[in-house]
């Protein structure tokens, strides 16, 4: 094909054949690239051990669903959308890109099967597609520069502000957006002046307007703006994959393999170490994260792949309330500690020695701030994994004897009693002894039954929350189930324990729990707390199925064996509160719901953070404990949002939720025109 | 019956409520018993001190020297020592002072310590038995104690009731000349005064104080709003100070402010010795607990059975209708 | 520094109501758990701390039966590095000189620059630590809530009336008794107990420690317990009964009568 410009690969420059910085450009920029690449390697092979490369098909799923798919990016529409554009824009583009960087070397490089059609089609659509980006990056940057949503904010507490560097970006793919039109644009123009073939270009697309726009420009303006244009494109092409290391673009490398490795499972904790049993646990010699490199592999790319969106912290309870966390700095803090131990600059520089993250970069409070709610990791649009890497800085700060006094009286007792409070063994089923005449539980340790009902300590012992154990075993009996508790041999389930770092003493509770179920015989198990319903579904193994008790009226309802009576026009407005280990952590939204329903004639609103955007209450198990510095307690803003929502009746289905809700309406105030109660209360008292 | 000793722990010129008490527990050991008072110091205190106590004592031996400007426990045990007869009965107070002295005098003199007593219910023989608490309080306990070769009784505070009949008029002896030796390895530096909250519960008439039973840093705002209400102001006990949800300076408590109010709710409080013996001037008490087996029912004037989250709130918005 | 400190396994108060048996003779102790006393714990990690700024040694000692043992391995699991238990037939009922003459005796066979001990214990007497220290001929302070290390003298504070403190210079070797307070100690789980749980406690007894038996146990003892009781109710409290309502009202016009409210 005869063109009216030389290309690149021909070109001279004051007599230099400009294909040497074709081939040299290249050359510097995948050297510079594979040294930076392999420094960043290297925390990776000195970390810890993960487990990751189990269930291939489901990984890949993920892959396309949450990487090509962008799946979780519409979340924050405008921003999402956005991205998308750009994602999309590059993963078109890159082709292109990767065919100029030959075509500066073989004039009449074709990328393989690009010959034909396909190529055409191609063209017309990367046209378009740059233009895409090009605006996309106009509208990012205006967002970035003029609008500066507040979670790109970053507190000085944190280090400075990160807009550069995501301006800089977005000029780099502009130009990159700009020079290949002008490339193709400038060649396009010459031709139709001198009357060769003229490549067609995608109408209003931006290589159409430049070609538009240089139409009547000289040809050897052209030629000059042609190459220009060119190793424009070239240089910063190299340049930028060899920036995206260095900052939060790294992303746009590492998200495919995150997104890949992500975590599956829900619910779960990750052990201790990856391949050591349960049972070899006493064997290791330190536990838990105090070092960078006790963080898995996995980990530490979390840190490279965080792009900085501050999803995580918007949706972070804990954030929100101006308690000292926010899990976006958890991985920027993380990833800074990285780049700084593992200097690329100069060549050469030995790595550093790492000291202990508590007390350098992270705190004691950031830590023991989260109540594992999970919303930042359902938000992060790469699945960067946050409760798994506080547990094990927990574990570690255990290990060292750093945990604050008001958690250790809790622990001492679970440890003597298997109860947070210290309340005595004999005393679990006290509650049992105001249980209405027909309503009937049995005690395990004496006779069998066909179900166990697993109580959990705080409704063994709180004097509110034992009405929840006693509207569970009405419904239980009502529903004709044949049910035991398991007394004075149940101990903690130990959520709480795990999540908080303590993992023996939760490996002792599970011990004992496990063997009191399985003596008991019991075929199934209920609990109306959804951090037992978790603990035991997901943090024990071998027991017997696991239902929640809203699962068990859904189920019961459905069948008839539950018959309800109308809300009878109570003219209260309901909204049903998600609570973090029902909801996030096991995907049960609609049993609860169906429950609520199932009273004709309840009104039922939504509020707007609802199923997986449920916000935290306060946290559940030792959090109740913990006294944390905030600006304000959560469950006051979830009052709150309930109140915007139009209720005035907060029905929720964990004991914990229920403390936090009653405890925040008085302190908003709310008493008397706000009320909380459990989905087991409201289910027993319409009961028919 | 051998001779009986009180020490009086004094401040600026003036004899603890405890110079009182003590005289009325040693008529508990031996109703006529006279009793000596010692009085150390240094300074126009200790005479006008002396002088004071001489109406309820028998005899006052007297010890005004600059080596006792400060009455470090170490530098009294000695001069005690050095003056006391081997065989004697030294009544302290179970204040912070006497717990310095108390166990260390009893191994020099070579005599029995009974310690934090309650209660004296009489000697049989060289036997003196006496009541002491156990498990902060939650038990009792009958002690008896062999005072062959004398003993060392460390007292309770507020234990027993002061003999106020200041019929004694006892002489006053300065024995400075005998003190002796008082060399010790322990000096006293300085005393750091708690920090000075916003403001003064000593001086309030009314207390609105809470205990453990407010469970949390914010309901302290419920009994704020009381207070508010009454005109009176938010005192409390150690383990909110513990907390760190109210100031070290509102405590009420042996380790914490002596008040003398004239009404004091005690809101969620147990009502431990330590934060009754902060408490002076018997004020009328009224106790808020949910716990119908708490101490604090025993020495209130009226308890209600109630949890204050939902009572104070109740209470609160009564007053401001009134 | 080689620092001893004197600790004590008792019923834990906290998780424990605390009731008289039948007869009197004893508390209830079925149902009972035990852990270190609490002002002992402050002890020892102030010891620990002492030791990790200058150097030196920490030794857990403590006059008990062979279930003491579990609390010189907590401490031990804190960073203690030697337990010792004395524990003799001939030692069980000492009163408070009984073991402070145990004590002392072990100090003998040592050599400790300091030794702590909490301020008190379970049966509230706070006594021992004095004992200790004259029976040594050291200097003694106690409620200790500070401690500064100068050279061979310390600078300690007292808690002492009125949330003060006092200050004081104080003579290396001595004897403090710590206050709750004075530090946060460090937590110990599971895995630290079962770390120090094959780690030898040595034993003394009578023999070992060569003290006279009968001047020991029940029988060296001039002070004893007779019984356990719970104390008549005084006349208390009279009880506001009724509907809120009417509480309220009752205790609105009691205060006005007392002067509580204008």
């Amino acid at each position: 094909m005869e063109n009216a410009l030389i290309a690149p690969a021909k070109y001279f420059f004051l007599f230099m054949p400009t294909v040497i910085f074709s081939i040299l450009i290249p050359l510097m920029g995948v050297a510079v690239f594979a040294y930076i690449m392999a420094i960043r390697m290297a925390p990776l092979v000195k970390a810890a051990p993960d487990s990751r490369a189990d269930r291939i098909p489901q990984r890949i799923y993920n892959v396309v669903k949450v990487w090509l798919g962008q799946y979780r990016q519409p979340r924050y529409m405008l921003a999402g959308v956005v991205h998308i554009v750009i994602f999309a824009g590059f993963l078109i583009l890159s082709i292109r890109s990767c065919s100029l960087v030959v075509m500066g070397i073989f004039e009449n490089f074709v990328m393989p099967g690009f010959g034909g059609l396909l190529g055409d089609m191609y063209n017309f659509l990367k046209d378009y597609a740059a233009t895409a980006v090009l605006i996309a990056c106009a509208i990012a940057a205006f967002r970035r520069a003029v609008v500066k949503p507040a979670r790109y904010a970053v507190p000085t507490k944190y280090g400075k502000d990160h807009t550069v560097e995501a301006l800089f970006v977005l000029g780099l793919i502009s130009t990159l957006m700009i020079s290949e039109s002008l490339f193709e644009a400038s060649s396009v123009a010459a031709n139709t002046q001198v009357g060769l073939h003229a490549e067609f270009l995608a109408p209003l697309s931006l290589a159409w307007l430049f070609k538009q726009g240089l139409l009547s420009t000289s040809v050897d303006t052209l030629q000059t703006l042609h190459i220009a244009a060119y190793y424009i494109h070239d240089l910063t092409f190299f340049f930028f994959l060899c920036f995206l290391p260095l900052g939060k673009h790294f992303h746009v490398i590492t998200s495919l393999f995150n997104v890949f490795f992500m975590r599956i499972d829900k619910g779960t904790i990750k052990p201790v170490q990856h391949g050591i049993k349960d049972e070899e646990l006493d064997d290791l010699e330190s536990f838990g994260v105090k070092r960078l490199e006790d963080f898995t592999w996995k980990h530490i790319l979390d840190f490279y792949s965080c792009a900085d969106c501050g999803r995580c912290s918007d949706n972070c309870p804990a954030n929100t309330v101006g308690r000292p966390l926010s899990p976006r700095f958890i991985s920027i803090k993380g990833r800074d500690l990285v780049f700084k131990n593992y200097p690329i600059y100069p060549y050469g520089t030995p790595f550093k020695k790492s000291e202990d993250l508590i007390g350098s970069i992270y705190d004691e409070d950031e830590i023991w701030s989260c109540t594992t709610c999970g919303a930042c990791e359902q938000e992060c649009p790469i699945g960067i994994e946050y409760i798994d890497k506080i547990v094990d800085l927990r574990r570690g700060m255990v290990d060292e004897g750093m945990v604050p006094q008001s958690l250790q009286k809790p622990l001492r007792a679970l440890e003597k009693r298997g109860n947070p409070w210290g309340k005595m063994e004999k005393k679990r089923a006290d509650w049992t002894k105001d249980l209405p005449e027909d309503v009937t539980v049995k005690d395990l340790a004496k006779e069998p039954a066909e179900a166990l009902y697993f109580v959990d300590s705080i409704t063994s012992y709180d004097d509110r929350m034992q009405a929840i154990g006693q509207a569970t075993t009405a419904i239980l009996s009502r529903a004709g189930a044949d049910v035991g508790i398991l007394g004075k041999q149940e101990k903690d389930s130990g959520n709480e324990i795990r999540r908080f770092g303590e993992e023996m003493l939760f490996q002792t509770m599970k011990e004992m729990n496990t063997d009191a179920i399985l003596n008991s015989g019991a075929k199934h198990i209920i609990t109306a707390d959804p951090h037992a319903y978790n603990a035991l579904k997901n943090d024990y193994q071998g027991l017997p199925p696991v239902e929640h008790i809203s699962q068990f009226i859904a189920r019961n309802v459905k069948s008839g064996a539950l018959r309800l009576t109308g809300a009878n026009g109570d003219s209260k407005v309901y909204t049903y509160h998600d609570p973090c280990y029902l909801g996030r952590h096991n995907d049960v939204y609609d049993d609860p719901r169906a429950a609520l329903d199932a009273i004709a004639g309840l009104k039922r609103v939504e509020m707007e953070r609802c199923r997986d955007r449920s916000f935290c209450c306060g946290g559940g198990g030792l959090m109740l404990f913990y006294e944390p510095e905030e600006d304000q307690r959560m469950g006051v803003l979830r009052v709150e949002m309930a109140a915007a929502a139009g209720a005035n009746v907060i029905v929720t289905a964990c004991p914990f939720c229920l403390v936090n809700m009653e405890d925040a309406i008085k302190v908003a105030g709310l008493e008397g025109k706000m009320e909380a109660i459990d989905l087991a209360e409201l289910i027993a008292k319409h009961m028919a | 019956m051998a001779d009986i000793y009180a020490y009086i722990t004094h401040t600026a010129g003036v004899a603890d409520d405890s110079a009182l008490e003590l005289v009325a527990a040693a008529k508990k050991i031996d109703a006529n018993a006279a009793v000596t008072a010692i009085v150390i110091g240094s300074g126009a205190d200790v005479d006008k001190v002396a002088d004071a106590v001489a109406a309820s004592y028998a005899k006052v031996l007297k010890f005004n020297l600059d080596a006792l400007a400060y009455p470090n426990a170490e530098v009294v045990r000695k001069l005690l020592v050095n003056v006391l007869s081997a065989d004697a009965i030294v009544l302290v107070s179970n204040d912070t002072f006497g717990m310095d002295l108390g166990p260390g005098l009893s191994i020099k003199l070579d005599s029995t310590f009974v310690a934090d007593v309650v209660g004296i219910e009489g000697v049989d023989g060289t036997a003196l038995k006496v009541i002491r608490q156990e498990y902060s309080g939650m038990v009792s306990t009958h002690v008896t104690a062999d005072i062959t070769n004398g003993a060392v009784i460390n007292l309770r505070p507020g234990a027993f009731a002061p003999d106020e009949s200041q019929s004694a008029g006892g002489s006053v002896e300065d024995r400075s000349g005998d003190a002796g030796d008082l060399t010790v390895k322990r000096t006293f530096l300085e005393v750091v005064e708690a920090e000075v909250g916003d403001v003064d519960i000593t001086k309030s008439d009314v207390l609105v104080s809470v205990g453990r039973g407010i469970e949390d840093e914010e309901n302290i705002e419920v009994a704020q709003e009381l207070a508010d209400a009454m005109g009176a102001v938010v005192s409390c006990s150690r383990p909110i100070v513990d907390a760190k949800w109210l100031e070290k300076s509102r405590q009420v408590g042996t380790s914490g402010q002596t008040v003398k109010p004239k009404v004091y709710l005690a809101c969620g409080i147990s009502g431990s010795f330590q934060h009754m013996g902060g408490i002076k001037g018997a004020p009328f008490i009224v106790a808020i607990n949910k716990n119908v087996k708490a101490p604090i029912f025993q020495v209130a004037d009226v308890g209600i059975e109630a949890d204050i989250l939902d009572f104070l709130p109740e209470l609160t918005d009564a007053i401001k209708e009134s | 520094m080689e620092i001893l400190v004197c600790v004590k396994r008792v019923p834990d108060t906290a998780e424990n109501e605390i009731e008289v048996n039948r007869d009197g003779s004893d508390i209830e102790r079925d149902d009972l758990v035990y852990s270190v006393n609490e002002w002992d714990n402050y002890a020892v990690e102030e010891a620990i701390l002492i030791r990790d700024k200058v150097g030196g040694s920490v030794t857990v000692i403590t006059v008990g039966d062979d279930e003491s043992e579990e609390v010189l391995r907590r401490e031990m699991a804190m960073g203690a590095d030697n337990g010792l238990l004395l524990c003799d037939d001939a030692f069980e009922g000492s009163d408070g000189k009984g073991v402070a003459s145990l004590l002392k005796a072990a100090v003998d066979k040592g050599k400790y620059d300091l030794i702590l001990t909490g301020a008190q214990a379970d049966g509230g007497a706070a006594q021992v630590g004095g004992m200790l220290a004259a029976m040594l001929d050291y200097p003694y302070a106690s409620l200790v809530n500070k401690i500064e290390v100068d050279g061979d003298t310390l600078k300690v504070g007292r808690e002492i009336e009125g949330g003060n403190q006092e200050m004081n210079a104080i003579q290396l070797p001595c004897v403090l008794s710590i206050q709750t307070g004075i530090n946060e100690p460090r937590y110990v789980g599971i895995r630290g107990i079962r770390k120090v749980a094959s780690v030898e406690i040595p034993q003394q007894g009578a023999a070992d420690l060569g003290v006279d038996a009968a001047s020991v146990g029940a029988d060296g003892a001039r002070v004893k317990r007779l019984d356990y009781f719970v104390p008549e109710m005084g006349e208390g409290a009279e009880m506001l009964e009724g509907s809120t309502e009417e509480i309220v009202a009752k205790l609105i016009e009691l205060l006005k009568a007392k002067g509580g409210l204008k």
